[in-house]
C-alpha cells in the first residue's frame, strides 16, 4: 500500500515557514488517501517557487515554462487520459502570464486539477506586485499601490468552470480534502490556495488569514447554485470563505474526442498503410 | 513541342474561382496530364481579385507560366489585369451580359449566367458553365467531365453541375470552338493524384502516425489542421484548436512528452509566438514537429502571399543553444516525405524538427504518383523498457537517452525546462550544466548523418543555380530552357537545410563557373548561410520579394543579365 514515504522527494529550496510546505504536505496526503502511486500521477508545473513543488515529492514531472503549465498538461492528458494530471502554478503564472490559457482551459473543461499557489506577490523575483495583490498593495514595482486585483474565483465561474474551490495553505487537512475532491472531479478543478509569503508579503500573513478564513459548511452551503457561488466568491476582507464554492457536472473536453474512445492515444499503433485509403479522394 | 495548356480563372472572392480552378486541374489529371496549379488570393472573404492558374502538360511541371491560353474572367478586373498575359492564340471567356462594353481582341462572350439558369435553374452555376466552356475549347472529353462532377459533388448537386457544365460545353462547341486552335488529346497515362502542398503534408502526418495536433488557424497552413480534423475520427487523431499559438506549441510538447507523435502548423507570425515553446522542446528533449508556411512579413505583411523570408529566423529561433533539424520540401511530393521524415528525426533525436515551406508550395496543387506507403518506415528512436532504474536524461555517447512514457511503467519520467540532472531534476551545478549541454548538442552529429546530401546536377564548369524549398520547379524549368538555348546552366537544390550540407555545397561551388542563389526574399538569406557554413561567397543573388512566386522566365532573364 502506498504511504506518504513513497512521496518523499528532494530537499526543498523554499524559505523556512513558507506557505508552500503546507501545500506540499496536502498534495502528498491527498495522493496517499486516494491510493495513487507516483507512477500514476503527472505533475506539471509552472516556474517560480511553486513550480519546484514536483521535485519535492514523487511522480512523473514536467516542469514547464512560465504561464504555460496548463497547455503542456492538456497535451499530456489528451495523449494519455489514464494519467492523473495535477498542474501547479503561482498567481503570476496562472492569472498573469498564463491568463489566456486559464480561461480557455476552464471553458473547455479539461480533466485536470489546477493548484494555484496564490500568495498575492511575486516571490522568486523578490517582491513585485502580482495579478492578485490587494488593491493599494505597495511593492517595489507599485510604489503608489497595486491596481484592482483579478478575482480568479468569479472569473472561473463566469467562463464555465465546473469545480472552483478556495483553500488556505495553513489548513493542511482541509486543503488535502479539497485536492482529493478536485482530482476526483470529472473535469477541470481550480483550487486557488491562499498561501502566505513569509518573505515578501507582510500583509496577507498566516495570522491575517487565520482571522478571516471560514469553511463553507457542507450541507448548509450549496455549491451547485451559480448565483450564490458568484456572491460567495466575492467575499474578501473581514471574512474569506474556503471550500468548494461552485461545482457542476458537465462532459469534459476529453469526453468529446472520438479518438479517445479506443483508449489512450499513446497505446494506439502506428499503421502507415491506412493512409492509402484516402488517396482516392484526390483523383 | 510538348502538348500543354495554361488556363487562368479570375474573379472576386466568393465567385467560385477556387472551385472552378480546382476542378479544371482535376479534369486534366484525369486525362493523364501532369498538372501544376497555383492560387493568388487576397486576404478577404468576399470581393477583391483572386485567380487560380492551371498548367497541364504531358511532361512533368513544377512551375507556372506567364502566357495564358485561356482566361476565364468572372469580372471586369480579371480582364483588365490579365489580358496582357493572354498569348497570341489565347482567348478570354467572359459573360458579356454581365460585363458590358468590353472591347478588344481575343474575347469570347458567352451568356454564362443565362445558361446556368436555363440548364440548372441556378445562376450560381455560372462558374460550372464556364468550366464546361474552358474544357470544350481544347477538346476535352465530355463524359469524363460529367463523371468528375458526379464524383466530386455527388447526388443532386452533382446532376445540377453536370447540366450546367454540359450547357457550357455544348454552347462552346457550337459557337466558339473554331476560334481556339490549341487542341489536346487524352493520354494513356494513369490518373495521378492532384494534391496541394498542405494536403500532402497532412497525408504525410497521417502516414507517420501523428496522433495529436494543436494549432491556431493561419494562412497558408490552415488546411493542414482542417484536413486532419476531418480525419480525426477515422484515424484516431486529436486536433485541438488552441486559444493561441503559444498554447498550441506547449500542448504539442506535452503530448510529445506523454509519448505520442505530435505536431503543429503555422506561419511566420504564429511561429513567432511559438519560439519559447520551441526552446522548451529542445531543453526537455521532447520530439515535436512544426510546419512553418512562410508568407510575406514582417508583422502581418502580405497575409496571403509567398516569401522565403523566415530561413534565418527558423535556424536561430529561441534563446540558448540546442539541436534542431530543418527540412524544406521543394515539391508537393516532397511535402509528404519531409513530414514523414520529420517525425522520425524528432523521435530519433528527441528534439524539435521544423518543416519549412511557404504559401506558394502549401497552396499550390500538383499531380503526384500515389505515395508509396510501403516506403514509410517508422523509427521511434531509443525506448526504455522495464521497471528498473530510469533516468530520462541519462548521459550517452550519441546524446540520445532512452525515452519512457509517463504512466506506462513504474519508472518515473521527470524533465524540466530548467537545466536538470540525468534524473530530470533541476540543478544549477556548473559541471552538470556542461555535461548536459554537451549531451544535447552531440545529437547534431547523428542528425547530420541522417540528412540527405543534395544532388549537384551541374557538370564541372557550368553555371550553378542554387535554391531551396518551393523554388525548385521554376529553377529547374529555367535551367532546362537555358540549356536548350545552349547555355551551360544547371542547379543544386537544398531540401534539407539544417544541419547544413556544407561539404556538398562547397564542392559544387568550387566546380561551378558562376554561382547564383535564387530565393524569394530581399536580403539573400541562403547566400548568407552558405557563406557562413562554407566560407564561400556566391557570385550573385537572384531575389524576389513582392509576395509572388518566381516563374521560369523571370529567372532566365536574371541569369542572362548576370551572365552564364
Amino acid at each position: 500500500m502506498v504511504t506518504v514515504k513513497d512521496y518523499t522527494g528532494l530537499t526543498s529550496a523554499w524559505c523556512p515557514g513558507c506557505g508552500n510546505f503546507g501545500i506540499l504536505q496536502a498534495v502528498k496526503k491527498a495522493l496517499v488517501d486516494m491510493g495513487l502511486e507516483p507512477w500514476q500521477v503527472l505533475l506539471v508545473s509552472d516556474i517560480g517557487q511553486a513550480g519546484k513543488l514536483p521535485h519535492y515529492t514523487q511522480g512523473n514531472v514536467f516542469n514547464s515554462l512560465h504561464g504555460r503549465a496548463l497547455p503542456a498538461a492538456l497535451g499530456a492528458k489528451i495523449a494519455n487520459p489514464e494519467l492523473k494530471v495535477i498542474v501547479i502554478a503561482g498567481d503570476g503564472g496562472a492569472y498573469g502570464e498564463g491568463g489566456n490559457h486559464f480561461i480557455h482551459t476552464v471553458r473547455r473543461n479539461h480533466d485536470v486539477t489546477y493548484l494555484v499557489h496564490d500568495n498575492q506577490v511575486y516571490g522568486l523575483t523578490k517582491g513585485q506586485t502580482s495579478p492578485t495583490s490587494d488593491f493599494g498593495f505597495v511593492t517595489k514595482t507599485t510604489p503608489e499601490g497595486a491596481p484592482l486585483p483579478i478575482n480568479p474565483i468569479t472569473l472561473a465561474i463566469s467562463v464555465g468552470a465546473t469545480f472552483v474551490a478556495r483553500a488556505f495553505a495553513g489548513d493542511v487537512d482541509f486543503l488535502a480534502g479539497l485536492i482529493k475532491a478536485g482530482i476526483q472531479h470529472k473535469g477541470f478543478a481550480l483550487i486557488d490556495i491562499l498561501q502566505p509569503c513569509v518573505s515578501f508579503n507582510h500583509k496577507n500573513t498566516f495570522a491575517w488569514y487565520r482571522e478571516r478564513v471560514h469553511k463553507l459548511e457542507e450541507g448548509t452551503y450549496k455549491p451547485g447554485d451559480k448565483n450564490t457561488a458568484y456572491i460567495t466568491a466575492q467575499e474578501w476582507g473581514d471574512k474569506i470563505p474556503i471550500g468548494i464554492i461552485y461545482r457542476e457536472e458537465r462532459p469534459t473536453y476529453e469526453d468529446s474526442l472520438p479518438a479517445l474512445k479506443q483508449g489512450s492515444l499513446v497505446d494506439q499503433p502506428i499503421e502507415p498503410h491506412r493512409v492509402e485509403k484516402l488517396f482516392s479522394e484526390f483523383v | 513541342m510538348v502538348e500543354q495548356i495554361n488556363i487562368m480563372v479570375g474573379g472576386e472572392a466568393g465567385q467560385g474561382v477556387q472551385s472552378v480552378g480546382h476542378l479544371l486541374a482535376r479534369a486534366f489529371a484525369r486525362w493523364g496530364y501532369r498538372v501544376f496549379a497555383d492560387q493568388d488570393y487576397e486576404s478577404r472573404v468576399r470581393g477583391g481579385h483572386n485567380f487560380f492558374r492551371v498548367r497541364a502538360s504531358r511532361a512533368p511541371v513544377g512551375a507556372i507560366l506567364e502566357t495564358l491560353d485561356i482566361l476565364i474572367a468572372f469580372n471586369r478586373e480579371s480582364i483588365d489585369l490579365h489580358r496582357a498575359e493572354v498569348g497570341k492564340d489565347g482567348v478570354i471567356i467572359y459573360d458579356g451580359e454581365k460585363i458590358k462594353d468590353v472591347t478588344g481582341d481575343k474575347l469570347i462572350s458567352l451568356p454564362l449566367e443565362k445558361l446556368a439558369v436555363e440548364a440548372a435553374g441556378d445562376r450560381m452555376m455560372a462558374n460550372t458553365v464556364a468550366l464546361g466552356t474552358a474544357l470544350a475549347l481544347p477538346g476535352y472529353d465530355l463524359p469524363l467531365l460529367t463523371g468528375l462532377l458526379r464524383d466530386y459533388f455527388g447526388g443532386e448537386a452533382g446532376e445540377k453541375n453536370v447540366k450546367a457544365a454540359q450547357a457550357g460545353y455544348e454552347q462552346t462547341r457550337k459557337l466558339a470552338s473554331s476560334t481556339f486552335t490549341k487542341k489536346l488529346s487524352a493520354t494513356e497515362a494513369p490518373t495521378r493524384m492532384l494534391v496541394s502542398g498542405n494536403e500532402a503534408m497532412a497525408l504525410g502526418a497521417i502516414a507517420a502516425g501523428c496522433k495529436f495536433m494543436a494549432a491556431y488557424p493561419m494562412t497558408p497552413t490552415t488546411p493542414i489542421m482542417e484536413y486532419l480534423a476531418s480525419k480525426a475520427k477515422d484515424y484516431g487523431i486529436v486536433v485541438v484548436p488552441a486559444e493561441d499559438e503559444i498554447a498550441a506549441i506547449n500542448m504539442v510538447v506535452g503530448a510529445g512528452y506523454a509519448g505520442v507523435r505530435a505536431m503543429t502548423a503555422t506561419s511566420g507570425g504564429g511561429f513567432c509566438l511559438m519560439v519559447e515553446g520551441l526552446g522548451l522542446a529542445g531543453m526537455t528533449e521532447t520530439p515535436v514537429v512544426i510546419i512553418e508556411g512562410q508568407r510575406a512579413g514582417p508583422a502581418i505583411g502580405l497575409p496571403t502571399r509567398t516569401e522565403q523570408g523566415d530561413l534565418e529566423f527558423i535556424l536561430h529561433a529561441a534563446h540558448g543553444e540546442f539541436p534542431r533539424a530543418v527540412l524544406a520540401p521543394s515539391s508537393v511530393d516532397e511535402c509528404f516525405w519531409s513530414v514523414v521524415k520529420a517525425f522520425n528525426l524528432a523521435e530519433k533525436y528527441q528534439t524539435p524538427v521544423l518543416v519549412i515551406t511557404d504559401q506558394h508550395l502549401a497552396s499550390s496543387y500538383a499531380t503526384v504518383d500515389r505515395f508509396d506507403v510501403s516506403k514509410v518506415k517508422i523509427d521511434r528512436g531509443l525506448l526504455f523498457r522495464g521497471d528498473g532504474d530510469y533516468k530520462r536524461h541519462a548521459y550517452t555517447e550519441s546524446g540520445v537517452s532512452p525515452r519512457a512514457f509517463p504512466g506506462k511503467q513504474k519508472a518515473l519520467v521527470v524533465t524540466d525546462s530548467d537545466e536538470h540532472d540525468e534524473a530530470g531534476h533541476l540543478t544549477e551545478d556548473a559541471g552538470t550544466r556542461l555535461l548536459m549541454m554537451q549531451k544535447r548538442l552531440r545529437k547534431l552529429y547523428g542528425l547530420k548523418k541522417d540528412m540527405v546530401v543534395p544532388h549537384n546536377h551541374a557538370k564541372k564548369g557550368e553555371t550553378l543555380l542554387i535554391g531551396w524549398g518551393s523554388t525548385q520547379g521554376a529553377i529547374e524549368e529555367a535551367a532546362e530552357n537555358l540549356r536548350k538555348d545552349s547555355h551551360k546552366v544547371n542547379r543544386l537544390h537544398l531540401n534539407e537545410l539544417w544541419p547544413f550540407p556544407a561539404e556538398a555545397v562547397a564542392l559544387a561551388m568550387a566546380e561551378a563557373k558562376h554561382t547564383y542563389v535564387v530565393e524569394n526574399n530581399a536580403t539573400g538569406q541562403l547566400a548568407r548561410l552558405i557563406r557562413r557554413e562554407t566560407g564561400k561567397q556566391v557570385d550573385a543573388s537572384i531575389l524576389k520579394y513582392d509576395g509572388r512566386p518566381f516563374t521560369p522566365a523571370l529567372i532566365i532573364d536574371q541569369v542572362l543579365k548576370e551572365g552564364c
